[in-house]
């Protein structure tokens, strides 16, 4: 036999080796003892804050690990640094998917990364659950059926802030600032379906701003001038900063709901000013492992026991650490309830499915449901005022998803 | 000096006897090389073949910057910003306009062409480090004017496209057929570059850099050719771009941060430096090593890659070209000498 037919017949064999792997439907990326997981996350780069999320997973999927895995198999969690650019997250997916042939991919992370691999995941139908963004694509069964958020989106966070205005404030005027982007839309159009029909009659003043815009003063001045007594803020950090200052400055008081993108003390409420944040309105749901009311529950204790022995590098005040924690959990949980059929089917199938699950280090009362219809998560928060030192929770858990 | 040390040097600076062979081999090689590009579709998966067609897309562009930094002397920090003009205009035009894709291509590097030229003009005044803070400006810039033209660009939210799939009804995925296409654009401007390169245009390109006065002591349009090769290469960084977009079917100013413009700068350094063929080794460094750094340690990739850049700069001081250059002279050399001898 020549070499070129000995090549051909080499061809030929591992072809049909290949066409009877297909038909005897393994599940790809899962074996008897070990089931693969795919992830991406910004290592390296401008946006590596959010990198102690993959480091605290696969540190969370370790301790999984060494408490006998999940219906007795072990995590293969496969992690690479995108440093937050879309080609490399497509290129990096596609190796995990194609190359490492996981059996689906988890939590990755940044709404501009997750957009560059939507198409493609729902494409090659293969699980991309719990990414780690607040858009509100995500939750789109019908056009993606492949893809699922985790935390609540801007849109659930919108409607929370419009079912406390309608409860809790009677002649309310509501003057909305926003960025003029997906993400400040996302908000404004969660907001108004939370107020339903009586949105048209309430909001009084709309006023958006671009990110290169210098400053939003002039907006500030029209929102006070539109005679509005509530402020829904949906800004950024650097023009959240703006914003509290400017009303303060200019001696406006309504009440002022803050978006929870721009809820940090240090980056926000301290340079604009203690005094000026004080009795700001935000929402949570996840939480603050620095709030003192936590120290003695027995899931903080879990939380920091698991952060001594298998993350000891990572910051304990540091709420990207309870948020990575939170997340594998959920995920954990999908796996168990798919029991021994972890096929991408009945990955998606349980991941649709979860009832009432309430997770150590959620806020208490916080229930992650998912339906067919219904791929987002976590729906609940509850609200929390500024006492000029830090967030106070208060009042009831406001469900977005019920009417 | 021994024989073949000094063949070495006679290879490098004048054209020995031996030039015949020399080519006839070096054609040898180029078409073995052609025929690797034209099998790997049919021997690699999807993904690989992805990886390749970035290879593909970076060697175009690092050529590009090449022409400007390494043949003409003048430094740019700032090619990710072509890169990124050629990336959106082919998303602009097939979301907004439907605008078939392949007329997309050479649209992106006429804009850039023309971008290119205008910003050359200007840059006439600056030399050396100073043309390359300028350019660095530009890096810097581009990914938030991205953001402020939201109506066209998408915002920070970019613009999803569809893969081109194989026209005429090919046989070929789409991986596939991006791929050829890539290498039918890549071997295009490769042999354009080339014309111009090794012909008058090439030489005046060359005597700039390496004396400017002397050039125009020889008539040679010092402000006409700066700019012209200025335009040139952001042209070819363009079309990179431009087939860049199409590859990854997503455009967003997150994809073309500074760090795109240092990259590239790192490419054909390690490539070598005024070489053509270096453009494809620089281009196969920077797809490859990073990942190759971070299966090696996920806890510092950086470092890693550093210790890859420092090695190659010690070891090749005159980039990848060069070193496989005298390779091939030595290689070569006993066939020469047995022409030599006959």
């Amino acid at each position: 036999m020549s070499l070129f037919t000995r090549f051909l017949a080499l061809l030929l064999v591992s072809g049909l080796a290949g066409a009877g792997g297909a038909a005897a439907q393994t599940v790809v990326g899962v074996t008897p003892t070990e089931i693969k997981i795919g992830h991406t996350n910004p290592y390296s780069g401008p946006a590596s804050a959010y990198g102690t999320i993959g480091k605290v997973i696969t540190a969370y999927f370790k301790k999984v690990n060494d408490e006998g895995g999940v219906n007795g198999r072990k995590i293969n969690f496969i992690t690479y640094d995108d440093a937050y650019t879309p080609p490399k997250t497509v290129e990096m997916v596609r190796r995990l998917v194609e190359q490492d042939q996981v059996a689906f991919v988890f939590n990755t992370l940044g709404t501009p990364t997750n957009t560059a691999i939507h198409k493609y995941m729902n494409q090659q139908k293969v699980p991309h659950l719990f990414v780690a963004t607040g858009a509100t694509k995500w939750n789109d069964p019908k056009n993606f059926p492949w893809t699922m958020g985790w935390q609540p989106n801007y849109q659930a966070e919108g409607q929370i802030y419009a079912k406390y205005v309608l409860k809790n404030v009677p002649d309310a005027k509501v003057g909305i600032l926003y960025q003029n982007d997906d993400y400040g839309k996302d908000y404004v159009k969660g907001f108004k379906d939370g107020l339903g029909d009586a949105a048209k009659k309430l909001v009084v003043s709309e006023q958006s701003y671009e990110t290169t815009d210098p400053t939003i003063d002039s907006q500030i001045l029209n929102l006070k001038g539109s005679g509005a007594n509530v402020f829904f803020n949906v800004t950024i950090p650097k023009f959240a900063v703006q914003a509290i200052k400017k009303a303060h400055d200019i001696g406006w008081k309504p009440l002022h709901l803050l978006n929870s993108v721009s809820s940090s003390v240090g980056v926000v409420l301290r340079p604009a000013g203690l005094e000026a944040s004080r009795d700001l309105l935000t929402t949570y749901y996840i939480q603050d492992p620095t709030d003192p009311q936590w120290k003695n529950l027995q899931g903080y204790k879990d939380w920091l026991a698991f952060m001594k022995k298998y993350y000891p590098e990572g910051n304990l005040e540091d709420a990207f650490n309870v948020y990575g924690y939170s997340v594998a959990q959920t995920l954990v949980h999908v796996l168990k309830q798919c029991g021994n059929d972890l096929s991408r089917e009945n990955i998606m199938r349980q991941a649709a499915s979860m009832k009432d699950l309430a997770l150590p280090m959620l806020l208490p009362g916080i229930k992650i449901n998912t339906s067919p219809t219904d791929f987002a998560p976590i729906e609940q928060e509850q609200l929390a005022k500024f006492d000029g030192e830090r967030w106070v929770l208060f009042g009831e858990i406001y469900d977005a998803s019920k009417k | 000096m021994t024989k073949r040390a000094q063949d070495g040097v006679e290879g490098l600076f004048a054209r020995p006897r031996g030039a015949a062979v020399r080519r006839r081999m070096g054609v040898a090689a180029l078409i073995v090389a052609l025929v690797l590009a034209l099998s790997l579709p049919f021997t690699m998966s999807g993904f690989r073949l992805f990886q390749f067609t970035q290879v593909l897309i970076y060697a175009i562009a690092l050529l590009g910057l090449n022409m400007l930094t390494g043949y003409n002397g003048q430094f740019s920090l700032g090619h990710g910003a072509f890169y990124a003009i050629g990336a959106y205009t082919t998303a602009i035009m097939i979301d907004r306009w439907n605008i078939g894709y392949g007329w997309t291509i050479p649209v992106a590097g006429l804009l850039c062409l023309g971008t290119g030229f205008l910003f050359g003009r200007p840059a006439l005044r600056l030399e050396g480090l100073y043309l390359a803070l300028a350019t660095f400006s530009l890096a810097l810039a581009i990914p938030q004017i991205l953001k402020y033209f939201e109506h066209w660009t998408g915002g920070s939210q970019g613009i999803v496209l569809s893969k081109p799939k194989a026209p005429f009804g090919l046989p070929l995925t789409e991986d596939q057929w991006l791929y050829f296409m890539t290498l039918a654009v890549t071997i295009l401007l490769f042999i354009l570059a080339w014309n111009l390169l090794r012909g008058r245009t090439g030489r005046a390109i060359v005597a700039i850099r390496d004396n400017h006065i002397a050039a125009e002591a020889m008539g040679i349009n010092n402000a006409l050719y700066k700019s012209v090769i200025f335009g040139v290469s952001a042209a070819y960084t363009g079309v990179a771009g431009a087939l860049s977009a199409l590859a990854i079917a997503f455009v967003a100013p997150d994809s073309f941060n500074v760090f795109l413009s240092i990259t590239l700068l790192t490419g054909i350094v390690i490539g070598g430096f005024a070489t053509i063929s270096g453009a494809i080794y620089g281009a196969l460094f920077i797809q490859f090593v990073p990942n190759w750094a971070q299966d090696i340690s996920k806890a510092a990739p950086w470092a890693i890659f550093g210790v890859f850049l420092i090695v190659f700069m010690y070891v090749m001081p005159r980039g990848i070209a060069g070193f496989l250059q005298l390779l091939w002279i030595r290689l070569t050399a006993s066939a020469v000498s047995r022409e030599q001898g006959r």
